[in-house]
């Protein structure tokens, strides 16, 4: 095996070009000082795969050197250093081979600047014909795949074939580094997973070539997790809120009775469909600026479907003009389907729901226009909007409309209240489609919701007492379940 | 069935994007860019649709004859030229045909609407936008002086797409947000009312939050000015904060909880189905 | 009517008219407004004034020409601070109109480090800002959400070419560079809602530090997120500009359009004291007649 992996780095080195590879290393090897001068190295060096992630990254621990921060107090840094076989070293020099075959062997290709890389690797291809070219650049794609496969064994072969290079680098009192690759094949920082890694740490003081190596730690191999515990204490709260939700839902379902507090903004739509009727004067509804896949816009869908249907049953004028192109097409089903649910299939016409513009200040104008010329009896915002809500409201204001709101848009509720009749705050804007329907099973969700809320705050109180014990007494447990409720990424 | 596959689709997503936050591991790392480069290609669809309903929705306002019904055909003109100007470049110094092809591609344009909206005259119509057909033609094939580049680099290069949108598109913009100006002065002047005591509050927070900003009180700044730092960096670091945070805390809730409606195919408003 | 009827009753066109004389005319008027310095715009500045030169910061460009009067100076500040100090900027817009606003961004600034200038105390020579060298603009992609978690995979998944046809890995200064990891530090100028995005799946799931830009009347909304830590700097507005460019001692843009909007506020608070002077005469004649 070690044969062929030599054989196999003789014939790749054919291809590629020597030259000093970017970024030099520093000199690996303890040079000849005085050694009263060199500082005490680090130890116990240990070095584990990194913990919840994709792998291709390995941690190192370590304790400081005796002379870090005591001592002779020496140790400016520490270089930490992997053992890294040949093979590896060598694949970004056949990269560059490669890169230039391919330039070569496309239209875009001219002569290089003197002296550059591409001019060195150029003068040793320069001879060749096309054909040989195209065979010498599936050659070395082949060859890379096969040195890229052939990672771990030469890995393995420790410490035949390879030398150390430094991969990280950490300031005195340090005790941890991480040295993180990638999980692209064709970067040059790719890290292997799974395959076998030796590591040394280097106790470096001011002057860079003083240094101690410590104990060399391997092998240690990377690899990718099934679940990240970091997130765990979401995960728990994901799966509460998903059974209370369930749990709510099929409670309704079973015919209990839910109170929901009334909500003015959404009680004041039928009225404003009726007003609009009587005067025989459209109504306008606004989506906002979001696209499709916010849960304002989706909770928008369901109140416009609501209000179309009653605007077909009354057969009054809707218009919806939209933003977004998902939005306007998504919307274009929500109003048909309504219009057949009221029983006025007939009444649906495309333009209903029609595309104007996805620049927001043009939509503005747009949107305005429409108002001042059509006078609208009522005009209802819902979903995601930014700063043109005072536009759009102010100028339905002056074109008399009753004006209903809704936004999760903290900046533009302040808006929306001084220039609207009604504005649903915040999550009412998702309440109001389970209102509206007065379904028991969107009911149900809503309950959850109250739960959870009820739930955050206790945790809120919780943690606040929790974090403040931990503080003053140093409770080991207080600490941890504090802990537990961290997000780490 | 029609409506059964959407909701199967969704929850099987919704629930793999779910279990994906908390699956680090390479392969469910591999689906997910896969998903996120196809919601994009989605997206990217969509927006043909959205040009075309423009397109009808201007079209229908010219064959009824809506008020300002005429706007609709700089709508759509607008529309092809800055598309036009996206596109093409000039090849060297001189412009050439451009300018002429351009204005006989418009001209095609119009002349094709009005043959389709009109029901008289159509053959004059048709047969002028034929004429004008004939001279882009013969432009595009004899004039090298500017060429069409199908690269977004190479499009806002081009000279006029940039000096359409230095002069025309940014300061119509601009011009637009600073009406808000206007409008937040004079719902200011009839909003803020000491009306009761919540309403004092409120007013007096506004005043001292905008005149924080500018410590300019002659001889009084160095009395005044720490004054209303101080109380306008509390305002808004611990009643705003408070707000913001139930706000937020409130709202998060509530999109998970749809969220979760909308993946458990308990939610199907956007489906036009409450 | 009396006075303080019609004071209640007043047409809001009377409140534009007198907004605009007072605003140009401040503007014919050349007098400077002087600053005071917020903590969250320093915390930007000395982060960035504290990396050492060739970090790479990330300046997302989310804004329209709508919201230009207030976020250009912000971009045009924290640019030329990077480029004096030798950090290497990747650009990207993911906002519909925002790739026009950073390409005349880095057009201006570039050209404006062409000449000799003093800055922040510190007399800089003439230099040249290279494409690919200094900056990598990755241009605009639809979907700011997806484009943000993909660019935490790999900035090459969305944008594998950059904004002027360029391969990234073609780029010196994109060679070593792959997502967030590399950078020192997200600096997002927004006028759009791509900012929750920046924090919730940008911040939120990648975990880089990360700053904001926004406009004036979005400032409050973020505060929470600063004080929890998820972002570490604001600046809100023209006046957070113009507290970068007081802190770089370097006026521009932001420091000369800061008497306009002084005046402007002024306007506007003298109308909400007129507004309540009519509010309480009514009131207190109301009542009397009541009593009568």
């Amino acid at each position: 095996m070690k044969l062929k992996l030599l054989v196999l780095c003789l014939l790749l080195s054919c291809f590629s070009v020597a030259s000093a590879q970017e970024g030099t290393s520093p000199p690996e090897d303890t040079l000849l000082f005085d050694s009263t001068l060199l500082p005490a190295p680090v130890t116990n060096l240990v070095a584990f795969d990194t913990e919840n992630d994709h792998g291709h990254a390995i941690t190192l621990e370590w304790e400081i050197s005796v002379d870090d921060g005591a001592g002779k107090q020496s140790v400016a840094m520490y270089e930490v250093f992997r053992w890294v076989p040949d093979l590896m070293t060598a694949i970004p020099s056949f990269r560059d081979t490669l890169d230039y075959l391919k330039l070569r062997t496309s239209s875009s290709w001219s002569e290089p600047e003197p002296g550059s890389r591409t001019d060195s690797i150029h003068s040793v291809f320069a001879k060749l014909d096309m054909a040989q070219l195209e065979q010498k650049k599936e050659t070395l794609e082949r060859t890379i795949g096969q040195a890229i496969r052939d990672l771990p064994a030469a890995h393995a072969a420790y410490p035949e074939n390879g030398s150390w290079q430094q991969v990280a680098v950490a300031p005195s009192g340090s005790v941890t580094a991480e040295d993180v690759g990638t999980k692209e094949k064709d970067s040059p920082d790719y890290l292997p997973d799974y395959s076998d890694f030796y590591y040394r740490v280097n106790a470096v003081t001011a002057d860079p070539d003083i240094r101690t190596p410590s104990e060399i730690f391997g092998p240690v191999q990377s690899y990718g997790q099934w679940f990240n515990l970091g997130r765990l204490a979401v995960f728990v709260f994901v799966m509460i809120f998903g059974f209370l939700t369930i749990f709510f839902v099929s409670h309704a379902r079973r015919g209990a009775d839910l109170y929901v507090r009334p909500l003015a903004g959404i009680e004041a739509v039928d009225d404003a469909i009726g007003r609009a009727t009587e005067m025989g004067r459209p109504i306008l509804y606004v989506m906002g600026l979001g696209t499709a896949d916010q849960i304002a816009t989706i909770a928008s869908f369901t109140i416009l479907g609501r209000v179309a249907k009653r605007v077909a049953e009354y057969q009054t004028k809707l218009m919806v003009p939209a933003y977004e192109s998902v939005v306007m097409a998504v919307a274009q089903e929500v109003v048909k389907t309504a219009y057949y649910d009221a029983g006025r299939p007939d009444d649906y016409k495309e333009d209903i729901v029609f595309f104007v513009t996805s620049l927001q200040f043009a939509y503005v104008a747009a949107v305005n226009g429409l108002m001042l010329r059509e006078l609208p009896a009522t005009n209802v915002y819902m979903g995601k909007f930014f700063a043109e809500s005072l536009l759009l409201a102010e100028t339905g204001a002056v074109a008399g409309s009753i004006q209903i709101a809704g936004t999760d848009e903290i900046a533009q509720i302040p808006f929306f209240i001084v220039a609207c009749d009604y504005t649903l705050i915040g999550e009412e804007l998702y309440a109001a489609s389970a209102y509206l329907g007065r379904e028991p099973i969107l009911l149900g969700s809503l309950k959850a919701q109250d739960w959870a809320k009820a739930a955050v705050i206790i945790l809120v109180l919780a943690g606040l007492i929790l974090a403040n014990l931990g503080v003053g007494n140093d409770w080991a447990w207080a600490n941890n379940i504090v802990d537990f409720f961290r997000v780490v990424d | 069935m029609k409506r059964q596959i959407p909701v199967i689709l969704v929850g099987m997503f919704g629930l793999f994007m779910i279990f994906q936050y908390f699956v680090p591991h390479e392969s469910s790392e591999w689906v997910y860019e896969f998903l996120l480069d196809w919601t994009i290609i989605i997206g990217i669809f969509a927006m043909a649709l959205g040009l075309w309903s423009l397109y009808r929705v201007s079209v229908e306002k010219i064959k009824t004859r809506k008020p300002a019904w005429g706007y609709n055909y700089l709508t759509l003109c607008g529309l092809f030229t800055m598309m036009f100007f996206g596109f093409t470049t000039q090849n060297g110094e001189a412009w050439g045909w451009f300018f002429p092809f351009l204005v006989s591609a418009n001209l095609v344009l119009v002349l094709m609407i009005q043959a389709s909206v009109n029901k008289g005259g159509r053959g004059l119509f048709l047969g002028l936008a034929g004429v004008f057909l004939v001279a882009c033609v013969v432009i595009i094939v004899f004039d090298n002086t500017w060429g069409f580049h199908f690269e977004t680099a190479q499009g806002l290069q081009s000279t006029m797409f940039r000096a359409f949108f230095d002069h025309i598109l940014i300061p119509i913009f601009a011009t637009m947000f600073s009406l808000l100006a206007f409008f937040i002065a004079s719902a200011a002047y009839r909003a803020f009312r000491a009306r009761n005591v919540m309403a004092t509050l409120l007013l007096l927070a506004a005043l001292i939050v905008m005149l924080r900003f500018h410590p300019f009180y002659g001889p009084l700044t160095p009395y005044i000015a720490p004054f209303m730092s101080k109380t306008s960096n509390w305002l808004m670091n611990v009643p705003n904060l408070a707000a913001q945070r139930a706000i937020i805390i409130g709202v998060g809730l509530g999109i998970v909880a749809t969220a979760l409606k909308v993946i458990l195919g308990i939610e199907r408003g956007y489906m036009g189905k409450g | 009517m009396d006075i303080f009827e019609k004071l209640m009753r007043l047409d809001r066109r009377w409140v534009f008219l007198f907004l605009i004389v007072v605003c140009v005319l401040t503007y014919a008027f050349d007098f400077e407004i002087p600053v005071l310095v917020e903590p969250e715009v320093e915390a930007i500045f000395d982060f960035v004034d504290t990396l050492p030169a060739g970090s790479v910061v990330m300046i997302p460009i989310d804004y329209d020409p709508g919201s230009l009067a207030e976020l250009h100076p912000m971009t045009y500040a924290i640019v030329e601070q990077c480029w004096r100090k030798e950090i290497k900027l990747i650009f990207s817009a993911l906002s519909q109109n925002s790739p026009g606003m950073a390409d005349q961004a880095i057009r201006d600034i570039s050209d404006s480090l062409k000449v000799e200038k003093e800055y922040n105390g510190v007399v800089y020579p003439p230099r040249e800002i290279v494409n690919g060298v200094d900056y990598c603009f990755l241009g605009y992609k639809p979907y700011p959400a997806i484009i943000i978690l993909s660019m935490g995979q790999n900035f090459r998944l969305p944008f594998p070419l950059d904004y002027y046809g360029t391969p990234l890995d073609s780029l010196p200064m994109m060679r070593n560079i792959q997502n967030y990891d590399d950078v020192a530090c997200v600096i997002d100028i927004s006028g759009t809602n791509s900012t929750d995005y920046w924090i919730s799946y940008g911040q939120g799931r990648y975990g880089f530090p990360l700053a904001i830009g926004v406009t004036g009347v979005s400032t409050a909304q973020y505060y929470p997120f600063y004080g929890s830590g998820q972002i570490f700097g604001i600046m809100g507005g023209m006046l957070g500009a113009a507290q970068y460019e007081q802190l770089a001692d370097n006026p521009g843009l932001a420091k000369d359009g800061m008497r306009v909007q002084w005046s402007a506020h002024m306007v506007i608070i003298l109308f909400i004291i007129l507004g309540n002077v009519g509010y309480f005469v009514s009131r207190y004649r109301a009542r009397r007649e009541e009593r009568r």
